[in-house]
């Protein structure tokens, strides 16, 4: 039986002094792998230096882009950006071969954040949030669903989360905020 | 809970992002170049050492970077002698012991 899954409407979740979060609207997204000896031509491509330190990130404009493994980065766009990444690598692809997919469709974003954001993550995430520098973000994981976390400011992340497991992750998170603010 | 550390993110990390994937440095007869016994293929699919002991191993940074990468853990304390990269040579027990005396 195929049951369809919410519409994830953007908009906020959870609103209070200790910690907020918020739902946010579709974007471009791509997985991105590319060998050492193309990497500066498809980040030139992109239009962005596709960063080598696992965890670290770049931005330009609308586009962002994390480093996630040895060969792998996920590559965040506006919503109407895509069409042209996709053009502007097919563009090198026979010079400079690639793997680009885009995952828009397969991830929704929630925008943690306040004085709590931190305990608010550790309900779930076994990493020490405060290893991760501000600017930076990793792959990891929370109650057992992979996210990607990036870390924006001391107390304010972005979850990317695969929609199907979003249900689960958003019940949490609305749970212990509930829990915090208590 | 354990913490293991990722040679290709070089970051000491929780256990839960980590999946382990069996005896490492096993090698896969030469088909191509050489006729293979029924009790080789069984060696390669099948037998384990089975340490009790400093074991060499395989673990994948599943939640993570995604990277398989090799470790020598005892598999009595738990303790992590050494974790890596795929390419790296396979380090030397006795060295891997000096080292932690
Ligand atoms: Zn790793």
């Amino acid at each position: 039986m195929t049951v369809l899954t919410h519409a994830f409407t953007p908009g906020p979740l959870v609103s209070g002094g200790a910690v907020s979060v918020n739902l946010m609207a579709p974007i471009g997204r791509f997985s991105v792998r590319v060998r050492e000896s193309g990497r500066d031509a498809l980040g030139a491509a992109i239009g962005l230096e596709l960063p080598t330190r696992i965890g670290a990130r770049t931005k330009n404009g609308n586009r962002e882009v994390i480093c996630l493994g040895p060969d792998e980065w996920l590559l965040q766009t506006g919503a109407g950006e895509t069409a042209d990444i996709t053009a502007a690598c097919a563009a090198i692809y026979a010079a400079t071969p690639h793997s680009l997919t885009d995952i828009s469709a397969r991830e929704i974003t929630a925008k943690i954040e306040g004085p709590a954001a931190i305990d608010l993550l550790t309900i779930g995430c076994p990493r020490d949030i405060d290893q991760i520098a501000v600017g930076d973000g990793c792959r990891t994981v929370i109650d057992g669903i992979s996210v990607i976390l990036w870390r924006d400011g001391e107390a304010s992340f972005r979850v990317d989360v695969w929609r199907s497991f979003a249900p689960h992750l958003l019940g949490l998170l609305q749970t212990g905020s509930a829990e915090l603010s208590a | 809970m354990l913490l293991i550390r990722c040679p290709y993110c070089q970051q000491t990390l929780p256990e839960l992002e980590f999946t382990y994937a069996g005896q490492a440095h096993v090698a896969r007869p030469d088909a191509a170049n050489k006729q293979i016994s029924d009790e080789e293929w069984r060696d390669f699919l099948f037998i384990r050492t089975n340490v009790k002991g400093p074991h060499y191993e395989r673990w994948r940074h599943a939640h993570g970077c995604g990277r398989f990468f090799n470790a020598v853990r005892d598999t009595v304390s738990d303790r992590f002698l050494i974790t890596y990269k795929v390419e790296d040579p396979r380090p030397e027990l006795s060295d891997l012991l000096e080292k932690s005396e």
